[in-house]
C-alpha cells in the first residue's frame, strides 16, 4: 500500500470522501482550516458539494437538511464554532439523522486562544446541546488512526442514525504524518435510507422531525433512543492498552496526549516504574469496563489531558473509589510534556511506596 | 362528471390545529393546490419552521423535515443540495424568518438557493401567545409591547422582500395578502410563478404573504382581514419587487 504524507486535517477530509461522503457545508475557523480547503476541491473531483455557509448554525443545518434527505455529510469546525453547532446537533440526535462532526479542539473558553486543547470533553461526550442525547466520540491519536476512525464513523453513523464525533485536536488536526489509504467506499452501493426524504413517489411522505408533544410518545421516544446508548455501550466500546501487562500504575490519556504519555511510559519503564497506559479510543461510549477489570493489579491511576480535569470523572466513575485517581493537565493551550508526566508518576509511585513503607 | 372542486391530493386529511380566523390553512392550501397543478407533489419535499405552523409537516402530503427555529432555509440548501432534481420549499413565519433566521434567509436568497419560500407574515408571535415580531407595527399593541411597538425601544416594522429584492441571487420576490377573494386568487398564481421560476433552476424565490392572528390581535376574524387589508398593507405594500424571468 503507497503511503501519502498528509496534514491530519486533510487526511480526515480525504477518508471522509473515501467513505462515500459527498457533501460538506462548514465555516473556516482555525486550526482546521485545511479540512474545508481540502474539501472545496476535492468534492467537486467526485461530483459531490462543498458549501462554505454564512455561520456554523447555517452549516450544522444544512448538514441536518442533507441527511434527512439521505445524503452522507460531514462538517468540521472547531471549539467556539462547536458551541454553536450544539443546538443542531441536539436535533439532529433528536430526528435520528446520521453525520459525521469533526472538532479539532481549541483552548477555551470563548474565544480562547488557537492551539491545541482537549477541553471539550464534557461537550462531546455528555450531550452538549439541550435534551438527553449522546453521539459515538472518536478520539484518534495518530493521522492514520484519524483516517480509519472517520471512515468507520459514517458506517456507525448510518447504523445507529445518530451523529457521530470525530473528536480531534489542533496537533492531529496540523501535524503530518504518512498514512494508508486502505479502504473505499462507493457511495452508489450504499444500503438506501428507506425514512429520507427524497420525494414521495409510490410511497407515504417520509417526515424527519424532533418534535413529539405527547409526553407520553416523547418518553417513548428518549427511551428508544437511550436503547441506541446501552447497544453502543455492549458493542462499541474501543480502548487501546500498552504495556498493561505487568502493570502496577496507569495512565490514562486519549488523542494527542496519550501519545506523549506513551514516551512517558517508555522513559519510566526505562527507571523500573511499572507503568502502563490506558488509551480510551471511544469517549463515548467511555471504556468503564475496561478500567474495572484493571483494578485487580493497578495501585493508582493518573489522568493526562490537555484540560483542567473532564475525562477524570469518567475515570474516578470506572475506578468507583477503589483506588486513587490523580490528574496532570496543562491548559490554554499549552501541551504536557513527557517529562512532565513522568515526573507526576514518579512522584505517585514513591508515595505510594512510602505509604506502603515499602522503602 | 367534470370535478369542478375538491380537496387538494397535496394535503393529508389531518384536521388543521390553527385558531379561526387564522389564514395559515387557506395558505397551506393554496401551496397544496399549486403542487397539485404542476404534479410535484413526489418530487417536493417541503420544510417546516418553528410557530405557529410547526406541524405543517403534519398537513403537507409530500415528504417533509421539520427545522430548528429560523434555519429552515439552511435545512433546505442541504437538501436541494443533495437533490438538485426535486422541489424543496419552505414555510415559515415572521418569527422564524424576519427575526431569528435572518442570517439563514438573505444568504440563501444571495447564493440564489434554487428553493421557494412561502414567507407568512401576520405581524405578531402566535404560537408563545402574541409577542412583538420583527414585523409588527409601530404603536401595534402586544404582550412584549404593552403599550404599542415603539421605534425607540425596538425599531421598525421590517420589511424582507423589499430588503430580499437587491440580492442577485434572488429572481422572485412578491408580497401578496390573503384578506379577500381577489387577493387570495393573486397569492395563488404569485405562489405558482415562483414554484415555476424554481423548476426553471433561475434562483431564490419567496412570496410574502400578510396573513391575520384574530387571537393575538384581539379582534374577530372580519375585522382582523380588514386590518390586514387597511393596515398592514399600508406599511407592506402588495407586489412584485423583483422578477428575472
Amino acid at each position: 500500500m503507497e503511503k501519502t504524507l498528509m496534514k491530519g486535517n486533510e487526511a480526515i477530509a480525504e477518508a471522509a470522501v473515501r467513505a462515500g461522503c459527498r457533501y460538506f457545508f462548514g465555516y473556516p475557523i482555525t486550526p482546521q482550516n485545511a479540512l474545508p480547503e481540502y474539501m472545496s476541491h476535492r468534492l467537486p473531483e467526485v461530483g459531490g458539494v462543498f458549501l462554505q455557509a454564512e455561520s456554523e448554525v447555517a452549516a450544522i443545518n444544512m448538514v441536518y437538511g442533507a441527511a434527512g434527505a439521505g445524503a452522507r455529510v460531514l462538517t468540521s469546525s472547531s471549539s467556539p464554532g462547536i458551541s454553536l453547532k450544539m443546538e443542531g446537533i441536539s436535533y439532529i440526535a433528536g430526528a435520528e439523522l446520521p453525520c459525521v462532526i469533526v472538532n479539532i479542539m481549541r483552548a477555551g473558553p470563548g474565544l480562547g486562544g488557537i492551539q491545541p486543547s482537549q477541553s471539550d470533553y464534557f461537550q462531546a461526550t455528555k450531550g452538549g446541546g439541550h435534551g438527553d442525547y449522546h453521539m459515538t466520540v472518536l478520539a484518534p491519536s495518530s493521522v492514520q488512526e484519524a483516517v480509519d476512525l472517520t471512515m468507520e464513523a459514517f458506517e456507525i453513523a448510518d447504523y445507529y442514525r445518530n451523529p457521530v464525533m470525530i473528536l480531534g485536536d489542533g496537533i492531529i488536526g496540523q501535524m503530518m504524518e504518512p498514512v494508508v489509504f486502505d479502504k473505499k467506499i462507493n457511495p452508489d452501493r450504499l444500503k438506501k435510507k428507506e425514512w429520507a426524504t427524497d420525494g414521495a413517489k409510490n410511497r407515504k411522505p417520509n417526515i424527519i422531525n424532533s418534535l413529539l408533544l405527547d409526553t407520553e410518545k416523547l418518553e417513548e421516544h428518549n427511551l428508544k433512543l437511550k436503547a441506541k446508548y446501552d447497544e453502543m455501550k455492549e458493542r462499541d466500546v474501543r480502548v487501546e492498552l500498552y504495556k498493561m501487562e505487568d502493570a502496577e500504575f496507569a495512565i490514562v490519556a486519549y488523542g494527542s496526549t496519550a501519545r506523549i504519555s506513551t514516551n512517558a511510559v517508555d522513559m519510566a519503564r526505562e527507571k523500573g516504574i511499572k507503568v502502563g497506559l490506558i488509551r480510551p479510543i471511544t469517549l463515548f461510549p467511555f471504556p468503564e469496563k475496561v478500567i474495572q477489570s484493571t483494578l485487580v493489579n493497578i495501585k493508582a491511576y493518573l489522568t493526562v489531558e490537555m484540560s483542567l480535569g473532564q475525562m477524570i470523572e469518567d475515570v474516578k466513575l470506572s475506578v468507583g473509589g477503589k483506588r486513587p485517581v490523580h490528574f496532570y493537565g496543562r491548559t490554554g493551550g499549552m501541551i504536557p510534556t513527557a517529562e512532565a508526566i513522568l515526573e507526576k508518576i514518579e512522584k505517585i509511585t514513591e508515595n505510594d511506596h512510602l505509604e506502603r513503607g515499602e522503602k | 362528471m367534470e370535478l369542478v372542486a375538491g380537496y387538494p391530493e397535496s394535503l393529508t386529511e389531518k384536521e388543521f390545529h390553527y385558531c379561526s380566523g387564522c389564514t395559515h390553512g387557506l395558505i397551506h392550501r393554496l401551496v397544496a393546490e399549486v403542487m397539485d397543478e404542476l404534479e410535484i407533489r413526489e418530487k417536493t419535499i417541503g420544510v417546516a419552521p418553528v410557530g405557529c405552523s410547526v406541524l405543517a409537516y403534519e398537513y403537507f402530503n409530500c415528504d417533509m423535515q421539520e427545522a430548528a427555529h429560523g434555519s429552515a432555509p439552511a435545512v433546505a440548501t442541504g437538501i436541494k443540495r443533495a437533490h438538485p432534481d426535486k422541489v424543496v420549499f419552505t414555510y415559515q413565519g415572521d418569527g422564524d424568518l424576519a427575526s431569528i433566521g435572518t442570517a439563514e434567509i438573505v444568504h440563501a436568497a444571495n447564493r440564489g438557493e434554487l428553493i421557494t419560500t412561502i414567507f407568512v407574515n401576520n405581524a405578531i408571535y402566535g404560537m408563545t401567545g402574541g409577542q412583538m415580531a420583527p414585523t409588527t407595527l409601530l404603536e401595534q399593541k402586544t404582550t412584549t409591547s404593552p403599550e404599542g411597538r415603539s421605534n425607540i425601544l425596538s425599531g421598525y416594522p421590517i420589511k424582507m422582500s423589499e430588503m430580499l429584492s437587491v440580492l442577485d441571487g434572488a429572481v422572485y420576490i412578491a408580497r401578496v395578502s390573503v384578506h379577500n377573494p381577489a387577493n387570495i386568487r393573486k397569492a395563488k398564481n404569485t405562489i405558482k410563478k415562483a414554484f415555476e421560476y424554481q423548476l426553471a433552476g433561475k434562483g431564490f424565490t419567496m412570496v410574502e404573504v400578510l396573513s391575520t392572528c384574530p387571537i393575538n390581535w384581539g379582534m374577530t376574524a372580519v375585522d382582523a382581514l380588514k386590518w390586514v387589508g387597511e393596515e398592514m398593507t399600508s406599511i407592506y405594500p402588495l407586489g412584485i419587487f423583483k422578477e428575472v424571468e
